[in-house]
């Protein structure tokens, strides 16, 4: 037995170098040896997870801290409208407040993405264009999924199609639930290939999937297909994100990397509506993964109302006054 | 690893708490002189000195059992135990409206961090008093016969690491079954005791009921000796134990004892790993390791030890040590010079007997007595880092193949207070939890309290239970 007193010797002597393949190829031939490899994964405790979570949630961020906080929200934010009430015109008037959050405050940073329904999509590029925000669209007959592969797919290219350079796919619940692991597994692959270049984030939906177990082998499974991003909800179902399923999540991109040496982010999405909630987060990410998911490039707020609060605490670090919801754009 | 995220400090306000630059001992009600020589009391984190403290002598004593024999005799023995119940409430509410202040008080005199202190010591000092409010009128539903009685008056010795927590677990039971107190608080740690004092006048406490005499080793012997003590209770060291027993034996008094331990933490390869180097973490570093029951031993299966080791490594990179006032302070300061000494000789002979020690590159203040986290590997049983009770920040690991070697390894000690147990098979923590020789096991957590749960050891961690059912028999004489 070999004693490893450096994680990093660790990692650096089990990690494969990036692109060089998976050393999970053989896991995802079977359904028996997908299946085999997602419950041989460590299991959660509820208790546990929960415990570790609040603790965390007591951090307390002042200053200059909470300053880096919500500057660092802000540019993670994925601004999002997804109503059956969207127009071009709401999604125009989300990318102006996108590029410039605070109209008062050249300094407050632009956001990370626009998320939209894919028909609207390519308002939002036009309306996006040049300020390098990304433009996410939610496919695959987002937020039940319920619809054949065939339409899924078209979903996504539509929205590929209309310029979305950022993909958020559901994945299919019922087909996990019931333990049709190697289903699931395809169906991302066959989204990762239509979206192209553009980078998929795969939505768990953990609110449906209930159990923390079920949340990890879902992250590895959405992992192993070939998501960049893995999301907790689609916002449209309750509960969506919470902290300990966040820190679940973040636990399965870092073993995983750990193992593969590849870097996934992670979007918890729905909920997050106070600037305390988006530093707890980043507390969580701070405590568990590290700086190296510190960015809009590996961590993500999907959320509409965070920003104006992010916006107001941020007003109120600068003047020292807390100001009314009329200091901040209502879109 | 770069740190982009730096948590700017959040102290806790000093301003919150007077310390007043002496004190005197609480006597039948009254803060009055102690005939010894006055000791200071420091604050670990920084070497200041907080206050002068006042030493009783057995004269001091004496008076102070004196009083708590007429308490007992004249007003708490015949109060009606609702009445009783009342006052216990009433403690209980005051502790709670002065949580800060007391916490920030057993931060600055104990060295522990403030969220330590803040959520843990202080919220559970008040809930064993709310807990035994509720007995006061129901002592009779206790098991203990229809009428059970009390002993009368109570010497208490109490040690430094949860000063105010273990005040709690031994004045709420006392009165709750109608015992008055003599409590002796550890001499570096007296601060928290004193502030009581005031809760208890606040309270309107009858005068004698609650008695504190301040003062170190020599105080304590006077406590326990006294001939007129009916019960007396210590928590501390396994040698002090020892010798409290020796002088107990042969005299009427009732004794109970907690000591020492050497917990093993035992962690199977089904374990949710995670969640276990949690649990490892919070029972090895809570409170600095000072705990008796603190998780020093981990066991851990041979097929997941160094992934265990790995990721219990970088969880203990994320603990940040330093000012015990910062709220988002995980580690506080090591209680005294003594203690310091002790916890670097016990590494330096891990070290010397060939295990490996590993410690966090982590910056220590300059002031005050510091150490920081530490895990020996390549620990075997024969090893004196894995029997001896280093009540420090430092963690001993062995490996084990199979259930049987587990709890062999787990029991081959002279401690028996606490295990852990983390396995996700239910039916395998009920079997080893049924073999070990330990007085709480805990599965899939640790360090875990409750004024519900009785609290106890064998072998050399003492014998007797606190809280829950079974601690009251401690202050009760069943009734014939």
């Amino acid at each position: 037995m070999t004693h490893v007193l450096d994680p990093g010797t660790l990692e650096a002597g089990t990690r494969p170098a990036p692109g060089s393949g998976a050393p999970f190829d053989d896991v995802t031939r079977s359904d028996a040896a997908l299946r085999a490899f997602l419950h041989g994964l460590p299991g959660v405790d509820q208790v546990g997870a929960e415990q570790r979570a609040a603790t965390l949630g007591t951090r307390s961020i002042k200053t200059t801290a909470k300053a880096w906080a919500i500057d660092t929200a802000i540019s993670m934010v994925d601004l999002t409208t997804l109503e059956g009430a969207d127009t071009p015109g709401k999604v125009r008037s989300l990318a102006a407040k996108a590029r410039r959050p605070d109209p008062t405050d050249p300094t407050a940073p632009a956001v990370a993405a626009v998320c939209v329904y894919g028909d609207l999509a390519g308002v939002a590029v036009e309306a996006l264009e040049g300020s390098g925000i990304h433009v996410a669209a939610v496919a695959t007959a987002f937020p039940s999924g319920r619809a054949s592969r065939e339409v899924k797919l078209a979903d996504v290219r539509d929205a590929v199609g209309n310029g979305a350079d950022e993909i958020d796919m559901v994945i299919d619940r019922g087909a996990f639930l019931s333990g049709r692991y190697l289903e699931v597994f395809e169906e991302i692959v066959a989204v990762k290939e239509a979206c192209g270049a553009a980078h998929l984030k795969v939505i768990l939906e953990t609110g449906e999937l209930v159990t923390y177990d079920n949340a990890r082998r879902a992250s590895w499974l959405a992992m192993l297909a070939g998501a960049d991003f893995i999301k907790t909800s689609t916002g449209k179902v309750s509960p969506a994100a919470t902290l300990p399923v966040c820190l679940v999540m973040l636990e399965a991109v870092r073993d995983f990397r750990a193992a593969t040496g590849r870097q996934v982010g992670v979007k918890p999405a729905g909920g997050i509506r106070t600037t305390k909630d988006a530093v707890k987060h980043l507390v969580v990410v701070n405590e568990t993964v590290g700086p190296d998911w510190l960015s809009p490039d590996w961590f993500r707020f999907g959320a509409s109302s965070l920003l104006n609060d992010l916006l107001l605490q941020r007003q109120k670090l600068r003047t020292g006054h807390y100001s009314g919801p009329d200091h901040v754009s209502v879109d | 690893m770069s740190q982009l995220f730096e948590y700017a400090p959040a102290p806790e306000s000093r301003s919150i708490v007077d310390v007043a630059p002496s004190y005197g001992l609480f006597v039948d009600g009254e803060f009055v002189d102690g005939s010894g020589e006055p000791m200071k009391t420091v604050n670990p984190a920084t070497e200041e000195v907080l206050s002068e403290i006042a030493v009783g002598t057995e004269a001091d004593v004496d008076r102070a059992v004196r009083a708590a024999r007429r308490a007992s005799t004249r007003v708490w023995g015949p109060m009606r135990p609702a009445d009783r119940g009342k006052y216990l409430f009433r403690i209980a509410r005051i502790l709670q409206e002065r949580a800060r202040e007391f916490a920030v008080l057993e931060s600055l005199d104990n060295g522990k961090p403030i969220r330590e202190s803040r959520d843990v010591d202080v919220p559970l000092a008040a809930a064993h008093f709310f807990y035994h409010a509720g007995w006061a009128d129901k002592l009779g539903y206790a098991g203990l016969g229809p009428d059970p009685r009390p002993h009368g008056v109570a010497g208490q010795v109490i040690p430094w690491n949860f000063p105010l927590l273990m005040l709690a677990w031994k004045v709420a039971p006392a009165l709750a079954t109608g015992n008055t107190v003599v409590l002796k608080p550890a001499e570096t740690t007296p601060l928290s005791a004193l502030l009581f004092a005031e809760v208890c006048r606040q309270a309107d406490l009858p005068p004698g009921v609650v008695n504190i005499v301040t003062g170190a080793g020599d105080t304590g012997r006077a406590v326990v000796e006294h001939p007129d003590v009916d019960k007396v209770a210590f928590t501390g060291s396994t040698e002090v134990g020892r010798s409290i027993a020796r002088a107990v034996a042969g005299t009427r008094k009732v004794l109970t004892l907690e000591l020492g331990g050497k917990a093993a933490n035992i962690v199977f390869d089904d374990a949710p790993i995670d969640q276990a180097v949690e649990g490892i973490v919070r029972g090895i570093f809570f409170n600095q390791g000072h705990v008796c029951c603190a998780g020093s031993r981990l066991l851990v299966q041979e097929s997941v030890h160094d992934e265990v080791i790995a990721s219990l490594q970088r969880r203990i990179g994320t603990l940040r040590v330093g000012d015990p006032l910062d709220k988002n302070t995980d580690i506080g300061a090591i209680n005294s010079a003594e203690q310091l000494a002790r916890i670097r000789e016990l590494s330096d002979i891990g070290e010397a007997e060939g295990a490996h020690r590993w410690q966090p590159a982590c910056e220590l203040p300059d002031r005050g007595f510091w150490f920081p986290p530490t895990v020996f590997t390549d620990v075997s049983p024969a090893h004196r880092i894995a029997r001896d009770e280093v009540f420090g920040p430092v963690l001993s690991v062995l490996t084990f193949r199979t259930p049987d070697e587990a709890v062999a390894k787990a029991n081959n000690t002279t401690y028996g207070l606490s295990a852990g147990i983390w396995t996700e098979k239910g039916s395998r923590i009920l079997a080893i939890a049924d073999r070990l020789r330990a007085g709480v096991v805990w599965a899939n957590t640790f360090n875990q309290f409750d004024p519900t749960s009785p609290f106890g050891g064998y072998k050399q961690s003492g014998y007797g239970r606190e809280g829950g059912r079974h601690g009251l028999a401690a202050y009760l004489k069943e009734s014939s």
